[in-house]
């Protein structure tokens, strides 16, 4: 069954490692609903947060084929019970309606929304929060002439994690690397070929 | 002045161990600290100054100019093939870079070790759409294993130690480094190579988990019909003899894929044949046949398995892949054993019972024998006048009992020559099997015959696939390295006709190819040359070809509509395998 996934990805931070990671859905045709790029809880190691509808065979593949990639270090996939999550929305109204309507007042603080920016012309609000809450607000402002709206990509925090601190030492440890052979017929190359 | 004196100062202040030495050069000192000693490349524009490093390095480098960039990474997959080391790519901006993607995408599909250095425009050119400019690393990204562009020559001695540990380690696969011609042309504080051994972000080799080793032998040592079926992971991890000792202690039959071929002595008294479409008959069915499946080193690609949901639904799976991406990815397993092969089979060996298994085995013979009745027998010998592809492969069992290096394109020629082919030897066989890229043979065994000059270098193509890179006997004039080229002619695109006929009605559409004189062709590029229509000729033909102390021709008129079976045909389960035409 198809479901919301968050998929969480820590990197190293590389010019290009988001187009090998766009790819990998891209390629399965599959839409990314929201994507984030941001730093971690470890300095240096960058944190994708995406979210995909998707069964969970498809999205186990799919951290499996990021894993791959030479820059990730690790990625996680979670439901929406094993995540806190927020995104973030920002609302353009007019301010002399807001100032008119005492309800339109109510209604933003009923919606947890914060003045951003207040000017003769135009209002901004934020709202952080899930999906169906800062959507409920666009359809409360609609009446009132929202101009302009804009909403983040999620970021999300894994309820079980313990960050990637203590992760990031077992990527640390070394292995011996291979050796390269040498071609044995081709030290003798002259014997072997002519220009 | 001032300015001058100061630059002056700075210089005197560095360590004296460092030199000052351009970014070209450090890439070809990067090379030889790789132990690189082949080269295959095309000079342009924006490679230039990587060119003119190369004027004075010319003797401790040898670079094969090839006659497109095409043919340098397939001859660079030839090399890497049969010798188990990077092959090396040279190749300008723009459509030489463009020129590689065929390669790249086969050899990332193949899984085959290749460094790819291409040059690029001035950094401050860079998306300008200056001459000769595409974004090379983004058309590039989905075929290559790692891809990185330098704009600083500073940056080269390490990306390029990174580019040959990435390429060669893990599961192998093609990288490329695109480099600004600015910063080929800079000049650096050279601080000498060092090979990268570690990469934070990457594991190669996932850890060993030994309860699942466990937990595997105690399925084997339960097993009443075990069947091994292994790839190309036995070769790429150097595990030939680990692989051997454990089927020779387990005494399991063991059939390979298209990609494992040559892992195991063709004739080995446990192998049993070739998976696949077009593999062989006993290996196919008794797949629905066995309890426990043991898959090695393969990835269960869709021309291996048909239909997914008939395939083995009665068995235990267990899966032993050094990708983790591999496990579950198209067959569920019962017991995934992540790691390399070389360290995960003798773990396994140990823990299982000697066993034989006659009555198992003898079903494997007796549907051998079935096909040997219904399909082999004519192929190999047949009644007929027509000459088939099957008699030519025996007939160069014979001469080269089976020690020669196989190369082979894409079609008919290429399953029939898999399936007869007999090989001795490891890395005997070089063919493009996840891709199946047209026009790969030439160019591939040119770098196979590189890669391992000691053995003959047979490259068995169609007619059709010759004419897609044919004009890389410029290169075999040129070089002179030994390619035996025998070019099976049917006057038809094989397979695709053979779909057609079977599944489209006999309704042949632009399968109808017609060709040069081939003879002649390679005369052009003073190559000797043969063909022929008779089966009296043959043997002496080959011998001819074989003996030949250059590179020769040799093509065969085979029969025109002949088909190749046995045949999974598409969407059905491998059980459902079918040995001639009137069972499609």
């Amino acid at each position: 069954m198809k479901q919301e996934y968050t998929i969480t990805v820590y990197t190293e931070n590389q010019i290009g490692l988001l187009n090998r990671i766009a790819i990998i859905f891209s390629r399965r045709k599959i839409n990314i609903e929201s994507l984030n790029t941001s730093p971690s809880e470890v300095e240096s190691v960058h944190r994708f947060t995406i979210v995909i509808n998707e069964t969970e065979d498809v999205v186990r593949k799919l951290c499996r084929q990021i894993e791959k990639q030479v820059e990730v270090l690790k990625a996680y996939y979670n439901t929406q019970e094993e995540i806190v999550w927020q995104e973030l929305a920002l609302y353009k109204v007019p301010t002399d309606i807001i100032a008119a309507e005492v309800k339109v007042e109510r209604l933003l603080r009923e919606h947890g929304a914060k003045a951003v920016v207040i000017r003769k012309d135009y209002t901004v609000f934020e709202v952080a929060g899930h999906r169906e809450e800062t959507d409920n607000l666009i359809k409360v402002l609609e009446p009132y002439g929202l101009i302009e709206f804009v909403r983040s990509g999620r970021v999300a925090i894994i309820k079980s994690s313990d960050g990637f601190h203590e992760k990031l030492k077992e990527f640390e440890y070394r292995e011996p690397g291979e050796d390269a052979i040498e071609n044995e017929f081709l030290n003798e190359n002259e014997k072997v070929f002519s220009m | 002045m001032q300015t001058l004196e100061l630059k002056k100062e700075t210089t005197t202040a560095t360590p004296a161990t460092t030199t000052q030495i351009s970014g070209s050069e450090a890439v070809l000192k990067a090379l030889l600290a790789e132990k690189v000693d082949t080269i295959f490349g095309y000079p342009g524009g924006a490679i230039m100054p990587i060119y003119d490093a190369l004027y004075d390095y010319n003797d401790r480098l040898n670079h094969i100019l090839v006659r497109h960039e095409q043919g340098a990474i397939h001859a660079a997959q030839g090399f890497a093939r049969v010798s188990g080391r990077v092959g090396v790519v040279f190749a300008t901006s723009g459509p030489g870079a463009t020129n590689l993607v065929t390669g790249l995408a086969d050899a990332m599909i193949d899984s085959t070790p290749v460094v790819c250095v291409t040059g690029q425009v001035f950094a401050h050119l860079l998306g300008t759409d200056a001459f000769q400019e595409t974004d090379v690393i983004n058309i590039t990204t989905p075929v290559t294993k790692w891809n990185y562009q330098v704009t600083d020559a500073n940056e080269i001695p390490a990306v390029l130690a990174k580019a040959f540990y990435i390429a060669r380690s893990g599961r192998p696969g093609p990288v490329v480094i695109d480099i600004t011609k600015n910063a080929q042309l800079q000049l650096f504080d050279y601080a000498g190579y060092e090979k990268c051994e570690h990469i934070r972000s990457y594991r190669p080799k996932p850890i060993v988990r030994k309860e699942y080793v466990e937990e595997a032998a105690r399925l084997i040592n339960n097993a009443e019909r075990p069947f091994v079926i292994f790839g190309q992971g036995v070769i790429l991890g150097k595990a030939e003899k680990e692989f051997k000792k454990f089927i020779e202690k387990s005494g399991i039959p063991a059939a390979w894929t298209i990609m494992g071929m040559s892992a195991l002595p063709t004739d080995h008294p446990l192998g049993v044949g070739m998976l696949g479409m077009h593999g062989n008959y006993g290996p196919n069915l008794l797949t629905n046949e066995c309890d426990v499946l043991i898959a090695i080193g393969m990835r269960f690609d869709d021309r291996v398995t048909g239909r997914l949901d008939k395939y083995a639904k009665q068995a235990k799976v267990i899966h032993l892949d050094i990708d983790p991406a591999e496990i579950d990815k198209n067959v569920k397993s019962t017991v995934p054993v992540w790691g390399d092969c070389k360290e995960t089979l003798p773990l396994l060996t140990e823990l299982i019972e000697q066993k034989v298994y006659p009555q198992w085995l003898q079903r494997f013979r007796d549907c051998q024998q079935r096909e040997e009745d219904k399909v082999i027998k004519e192929e190999l010998n047949p009644t007929s006048d027509v000459m088939t592809m099957g008699e030519v492969i025996r007939e160069l069992n014979e001469l080269t009992n089976g020690d020669a290096i196989i190369v082979t394109d894409v079609g008919q020629h290429q399953m029939v020559a898999c399936r007869y082919a007999q090989m001795n030897g490891t890395r005997s066989n070089v063919t493009s099997g996840g891709l199946g890229t047209m026009g790969f043979a030439l160019p591939a065994a040119i770098g196979a015959a590189y890669g391992d000059p000691s053995r003959h270098t047979v490259a068995i193509i169609g007619d059709g696939g010759f004419q897609m890179t044919l004009q890389e006997l410029g290169t075999i004039m040129q070089f002179k390295p030994k390619v035996k080229i025998m070019i099976l002619n049917n006057q038809f695109l094989g397979m695709v006709r053979q779909w057609q006929q079977l599944f489209h009605q006999n309704r042949y559409s632009f399968v109808n190819i017609t060709s040069p004189d081939f003879v002649q062709v390679a005369k052009g590029f003073g190559i000797a040359g043969k063909s022929i229509n008779q089966r009296a000729d043959l043997k002496q033909a080959l011998k001819e070809m074989l003996e030949h102390d250059e590179s020769f021709l040799l093509e065969v008129m085979v029969g025109k509509e002949n088909n190749v079976f046995p045949m999974v045909p598409q969407g059905r389960g491998v059980a459902e395998i079918v040995l001639c035409r009137e069972e499609v």
